[in-house]
């Protein structure tokens, strides 16, 4: 089998985010960019499913600006075997990215689609939805634990209070949560090896993808500053400003 | 030197910040509490490829250069210090020595079990004799094909663990011009006669030993002997330190930049006269003094190691690297002390170890005096042949 596992650069998860002055977004100039975190247990996940001898290959794919060249080169040294970058410099939205995908899988016809449930960068939660409907395919989202057997695959969900458990028939595709494993640091010998793996780049245009936007910004602003507290003498006074303030 | 692919160091680079804050920085307690690094910490330092950053690529190693190699140790050099501690004899001392004076065999017998995470020790200081080495008394006797050594090392970094010890010793009664009445010996820590006491206790570096190794008739055979060659000893141990002086270096500007972060972070958290400490002018001052001298040390350390892959003249600016960051590191450590006020004296903050950790970066590979007496000896001399000092 072959697992297709798409990765984002995104801002990195130390850094904390400042809104562009101009409120058209989030200001990426001099800041550190790394894999979507949730991306990087997809990457492990398909990694594991090779280990265990449940995989033959692993594809990592990206779309994303010329630098997302950096963050195969990751997947690569993790332990992905080739990887395909698709160029642009537009801020692509999770519908083209999805269509995109779905020219992907075609061509190269993965077992699994393995990707984060969402990017860390506009948490939209949709490129792996979106990408089993167009697929026609079947969709375990927000892993928790996967299990392969034969030619289904079992996913157990992170759901509002508890776990779901669905079986899939291969191909699926299949969105990751946090808890589903702890990923890898990319060794030094596996770093210098990754430079020598292939790295097909193409443009959105080789797929004849509409990439237009759908959607449009209005503004981006900085989520509002917490007020401090307030502290009271006693239970009585408490109670008297909880009804004060018309909250009980 | 070229050394490895720029890109790929980067992103090694970005690995191991990452690896050594989400790792090793929360292992601290454990590897304080064991006095120790745990295996499986030790594991994954061997897979991440930390004993094998300067041993040549065909060797198993990733064959950086000099600014490479002391970059990352800076970058490892924030997490606790036997951290380095464990990976620095295999990289720096011995791999130096092997590289520069190894025989073609030695090299394919111990580079690749070095840059695998077998661990090694480098005996130079005795009893008798630690900045004047030259006077060391352990004895290496031709017998047969072979030596017979016999003597006693002392305060020797992993001799506990150790699998390879390099070992110097006198090939002749008499001193020598040049010190070379030193050779220098590749031993097989297993060998008979050779024993290694109880590790000391120390001011701090826990996770890290260090113990005495009594070489008591140990017989070794001819291709022991480093390079083949008697007398080569001491010169290739200075080469060695030299390098190691870089390294202690970049473990002072790396350990300096954590407890500065710390200081901040206190500085920030803790109020006094209705106010956060760090709102004082007098605390400013020492934050603001620690930043500049922190600085300082991370461009010498990247000119010397320039200097260095570039095949100039290295001795000053290396000695003077190590005298100042080591010095430096004393001194931010001292603030990070005073910033916690009474805190700042107690086991329970991280201040107090950072105090006594630091301390040895002025005395080991050479102490401050002899980094003073090396500087002078070469600005003395430079001077003397009518060029700069
Ligand atoms: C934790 C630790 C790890 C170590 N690891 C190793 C190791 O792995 N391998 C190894 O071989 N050694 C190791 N050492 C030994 C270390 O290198 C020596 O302790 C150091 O070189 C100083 O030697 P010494 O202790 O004999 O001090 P001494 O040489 O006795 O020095 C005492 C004082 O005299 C000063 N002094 C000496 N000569 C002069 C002079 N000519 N002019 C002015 N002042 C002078 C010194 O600066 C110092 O202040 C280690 C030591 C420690 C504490
Ligand atoms: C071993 C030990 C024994 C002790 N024994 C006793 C005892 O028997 N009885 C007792 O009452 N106390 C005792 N103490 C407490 C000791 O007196 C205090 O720790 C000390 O006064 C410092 O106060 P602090 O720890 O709260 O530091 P802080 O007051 O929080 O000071 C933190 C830092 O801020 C600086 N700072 C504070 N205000 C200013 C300012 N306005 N401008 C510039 N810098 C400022 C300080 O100099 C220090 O560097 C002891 C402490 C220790 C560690």
């Amino acid at each position: 089998m072959k697992i297709l596992v798409p990765v984002k650069r995104v801002i990195d998860y130390n850094v904390k985010p400042r809104v562009k002055a101009d409120g058209s977004g989030v200001d990426l100039a001099n800041v550190k960019m790394s894999m979507n975190p949730f991306d990087e247990i997809a990457v492990e996940e398909a990694i594991r499913i090779k280990e265990a001898g449940n995989a033959e290959e692993i594809v990592a794919v990206s779309v994303g600006p010329a630098k997302a060249q950096e963050t195969l080169r990751t997947a690569l040294a993790m332990g992905a075997d080739r990887a395909i970058l698709v160029e642009s410099d537009e801020d692509l939205e999770p519908l083209a990215v999805a269509k995109i995908l779905k020219a992907i899988v075609e061509e190269e016809q993965p077992g699994l689609v393995l990707l984060g449930k969402q990017s860390i960068s506009d948490d939209s939660n949709q490129t792996g939805q979106m990408l089993a409907a167009l697929l026609d395919r079947p969709q375990g989202t927000f892993a928790n634990t996967i299990t392969l057997e034969g030619d289904s695959i079992t996913v157990k969900r992170e759901i509002d209070g508890g776990l779901e458990t669905v079986k899939l028939t291969l191909p699926a595709i299949v969105t990751t949560d946090l808890r589903l494993n702890e990923p890898r640091y990319a060794s030094l010998p596996n770093i210098m090896k990754a430079k020598k793996k292939p790295l097909d780049t193409k443009s959105p245009a080789d797929f004849g993808v509409d990439t237009a936007p759908r959607l449009k910004t209005l503004k981006v602003s900085e989520p509002p500053v917490r007020q401090a507290g307030e502290k009271v003498e006693d239970v009585d006074a408490l109670v008297a400003k909880i009804k004060a303030l018309g909250i009980a | 030197m070229s050394g490895m692919d720029a890109e790929v160091f980067d992103q090694f680079i970005e690995q191991l910040w990452r690896y050594v804050h989400e790792r090793l920085i929360p292992a601290e307690k454990d590897v304080i509490a064991a006095n120790a690094i745990p295996e499986d910490i030790l594991d994954e330092m061997r897979e991440m490829g930390l004993f094998g950053l300067t041993m040549p690529e065909e060797y198993g190693g990733a064959g950086m250069n000099t600014s490479q190699y002391v970059e990352t140790i800076r970058v490892l050099s924030y997490a606790l210090p036997a951290y380095r501690s464990i990976t620095s004899i295999n990289l720096g001392m011995v791999c130096t020595a092997l590289k520069k004076s190894g025989t073609e065999a030695q090299k394919a017998e111990w580079l690749p079990r070095l840059a695998a995470g077998e661990i090694a020790c480098f005996g130079l200081t005795e009893p008798g004799s630690g900045s004047d080495s030259a006077a060391m008394q352990t004895t290496a006797v031709k017998d047969g094909n072979g030596y017979r050594l016999n003597g006693s090392k002392r305060y020797i970094t992993n001799a506990p663990f150790a699998k390879l010890g390099l070992i110097m010793a006198r090939t002749s009664k008499e001193p020598l011009p040049k010190n070379a009445h030193v050779s220098a010996f590749l031993v097989d820590m297993e060998k008979a006669g050779v024993t290694v006491g109880k590790p000391d206790k120390k001011m701090g570096q826990e996770g890290s030993q260090i113990a005495d190794i009594y070489l008591d008739d140990v017989h070794v055979d001819g291709d022991a002997l480093l390079g083949g060659e008697e007398g080569q000893g001491f010169r290739t141990a200075m080469m060695s330190l030299d390098n190691g002086r870089l390294s202690v270096a970049a473990a002072s500007a790396g350990y300096a930049r954590r407890i500065l972060d710390t200081a901040m972070r206190y500085a920030q958290d803790r109020k006094a006269f209705g106010e956060p400490i760090n709102q004082f002018q007098l605390i400013q001052a020492m934050l603001a003094d620690s930043e500049a001298e922190i600085y300082a040390a991370e461009c010498m350390l990247k000119d010397a190691t320039a200097k260095v892959d570039a095949g100039e003249p290295s001795l000053l600016p290396a000695a003077s690297t190590k005298l100042f960051a080591s010095e430096m590191c004393n001194r931010v450590a001292n603030r990070c002390v005073q910033i916690h006020g009474g805190a700042g004296y107690l086991a329970e903050y991280e201040a107090e170890r950072f105090y006594r950790d630091s301390r040895i970066y002025t005395i080991y590979e050479g102490t401050s005096q002899i980094m003073q007496l090396v500087i002078a000896k070469a600005m003395l001399r430079n001077f003397a042949a009518g060029g700069q000092a």
